[in-house]
């Protein structure tokens, strides 16, 4: 099932109403890469313009080396042929089929030599032989979404694009779909570009990250490269402020129920993972859950104290402020109210602990990197 | 035969008129389908220079008299007719007085009733499901075939039915171009106009015109079916 890696090189411009879309970068398609933005940042347009849906004014796409548009040479290969995977927002499935006949939709165009799924697998994969002789008016949200992704697989794509595919489901319908996604990423190596202006999504799936604003694509790197950045922080969002963490598991406490994390700066404990020594895992802690001591506290229930220096001090006129803390070279964000930091006297370059409250970190904060179920047995 | 009998029984001229109605409906219904889907699609799915004239003339035929509509298909397709005379010495294909001709007049009125509802279902097609398809690996056509068409259906079906009622009930085009010739171009309501103007004719009258009410329902029940059918199909 593995596919070769290849890039994604993209550079287009595109009048959209009174704003115009410009977006110029590549990034290798593997793993999953995120498009983050507002709503009106030009996200949807940018992967329906990949997908072939909206013809750029103007630049040029390619994929593993094939062009797929240049508007200077005249080509634009038409949808079917790119051979791009796309779940929509809200599924589109076809209502005159049943599931069956929505799922094979795609597998019948592709010829018999190129197919490298085929229904039963997918069927089993996503749990919907109980669905197969129904219609899509008599599924819930949950499972049409299931049945798109099912649609798209099928179709044998050279990497599927997903516009927002969870946007209109409840946390539990998420949380049903969330590890499919992650088995395309870890177990299929498909590569997949996934729109979103969730962060918590982005942090537990994605490797890379887009930044769009305005229809202008702002940055493109690594999770934790960007959300780390203070110049970004207007666009990766103040509610969602916060900083990821590339951590290791290092310990388990079973008698407690608490796992150890161990990352550049020091050591996390957070309620029990059940997960291996060794595990590589994403955790992003949001500014809103850190506190700032400038002693190590004693007799506090806090169990997490990293010290940290501060790097720089948001200038926001509102009661409050960011602080950007380097704990041995990873970043951490905290927000306290701005008369606390005048209090402490807060400058750049101090020496402060960082209080992170253990529950504060929950399931919804983690991203898995890779797989981890055949080390499962070795540790338990 | 008991005067009951006689009475259900249809007298030969009423079979007749019946038998004729209902082919130049069907042929009415059956040629013009093309050209309205065409249309219809041209109209709803395309924007392009003359779009409202080509629209205006399309749904001339509803707000014209139809003695009007049926003078100018005469001038038109009468043998001295600059189109009349074309087919006739090309094909040798006369259109006035006969039935051909009244299946073309009745296929013109009902024109713009047949593009108008097929035109109103393409416009509710989500065609987000057809760019879905087309990501799938679908051609053009094969979407249309495969997503618009079957989407499309119920509206078609509609057309259909309302042209073909409208064709059954066609009167003035009709006899001003092809006139009210028995068992060539008399349908049901120039039989009807026929007996009207004869003395004594009351009882024959009344029985085409509840024959009429008859086959009308008839369609129009026949259609209800068949669009609960597809209609059912889309929902489960």
């Amino acid at each position: 099932m593995a596919m070769e890696q290849g890039n994604l090189e993209i550079d287009l411009q595109r009048r959209l109403g009174n704003m115009t879309l410009e977006a110029d970068f590549s990034c290798t398609a593997a793993g999953i890469t995120a498009i983050f933005g507002r709503s009106g940042a030009g996200k949807t347009s940018l992967i329906n313009m990949i997908a072939g849906l909206l013809r750029p004014d103007r630049g040029r796409i390619s994929l593993n080396g094939v062009t797929l548009f240049d508007s200077s040479a005249g080509t634009d290969v038409p949808t079917e042929r790119r051979r791009l995977g796309y779940v929509f927002q809200e599924g589109r499935l076809f209502p005159h089929l049943s599931v069956r006949g929505n799922l094979s939709y795609g597998l019948k165009r592709v010829p018999k030599e190129e197919r490298r799924i085929d229904l039963e697998e997918v069927v089993a994969l996503l749990d919907i032989e109980a669905l197969l002789e129904r219609r899509p008016a008599a599924l819930s949200g949950g499972e049409k979404q299931r049945v798109a992704l099912g649609r798209a697989l099928l179709a044998n794509p050279k990497l599927l694009l997903m516009d927002e595919p969870l946007a209109a489901l409840d946390q539990p319908r998420k949380d049903e779909i969330l590890p499919f996604i992650e088995h395309l990423r870890d177990e299929m190596a498909l590569p997949i570009i996934y729109v979103s202006h969730s962060m918590q999504e982005i942090v537990r799936l994605a490797d890379t990250l887009v930044l769009m604003s305005d229809g202008r694509v702002e940055a493109v790197g690594s999770v934790e490269d960007l959300t780390s950045r203070l110049d970004l922080r207007p666009l990766t969002g103040r509610y969602e402020a916060g900083a990821v963490l590339a951590t290791t598991v290092a310990g388990q406490d079973k008698a407690f129920g608490l796992t150890e994390l161990r990352f550049a700066g020091g050591r996390l404990k957070v309620p029990y993972l059940n997960l291996p020594l060794g595990q590589d895992l994403r955790v992003r802690i949001r500014a809103r859950d850190v506190s700032i001591a400038t002693e190590k506290p004693e007799n506090t229930s806090i169990l997490n104290m990293i010290e940290c220096i501060v790097k720089a001090i948001s200038e926001e006129r509102s009661p409050q402020v960011d602080l950007q803390l380097d704990a041995g070279g990873a970043a951490i964000w905290a927000r306290i109210t701005t008369r606390s930091c005048h209090a402490l006297g807060l400058q750049p370059g101090r020496k402060v602990f960082a209080l992170i409250k253990s529950v504060a970190i929950d399931r919804q904060s983690l991203g898995r990197r890779d797989k981890s179920t055949r080390f499962l047995s070795e540790d338990q | 035969m008991t005067p009951t009998e006689a009475m259900l029984e249809l007298t030969p001229l009423e079979s007749e008129a019946i038998q004729l109605s209902l082919r130049v409906a069907f042929w009415s219904v059956l040629t013009s389908l093309p050209f309205g889907l065409a249309l219809a699609w041209l109209l709803q799915r395309y924007d392009f220079y003359g779009k409202t004239l080509l629209n205006g003339i399309i749904h001339l035929p509803l707000v014209l008299p139809p003695v009007v509509v049926g003078y100018l298909l005469l001038i038109l397709l009468g043998r001295q007719g600059p189109l009349g005379s074309w087919l006739y010495e090309t094909f040798g294909i006369s259109l006035p007085f006969t039935w051909e001709g009244a299946a073309l007049a009745a296929a013109v009125m009902a024109f713009p009733l047949m593009v108008r509802a097929i035109r109103l279902s393409i416009e509710t097609i989500d065609r987000n499901l057809e760019s879905a398809a087309r990501t799938l690996g679908a051609s053009r056509l094969s979407v249309f075939l495969t997503i618009t068409l079957p989407l499309i259906a119920p509206g078609i079906l509609a057309g259909c039915v309302l042209a073909f009622a409208r064709s059954l009930g066609e009167f003035g085009a009709t006899i001003t171009f092809v006139s009210n010739i028995p068992g060539e171009t008399r349908t049901l309501p120039l039989a009807l106009y026929s007996l009207i103007q004869t003395p004594n004719g009351e009882e024959g009258a009344l029985r085409l015109a509840i024959l009429s009410v008859l086959l009308s329902l008839a369609a129009l029940g026949a259609s209800e079916l068949i669009e609960r059918r597809l209609r059912a199909r889309l929902k489960d």
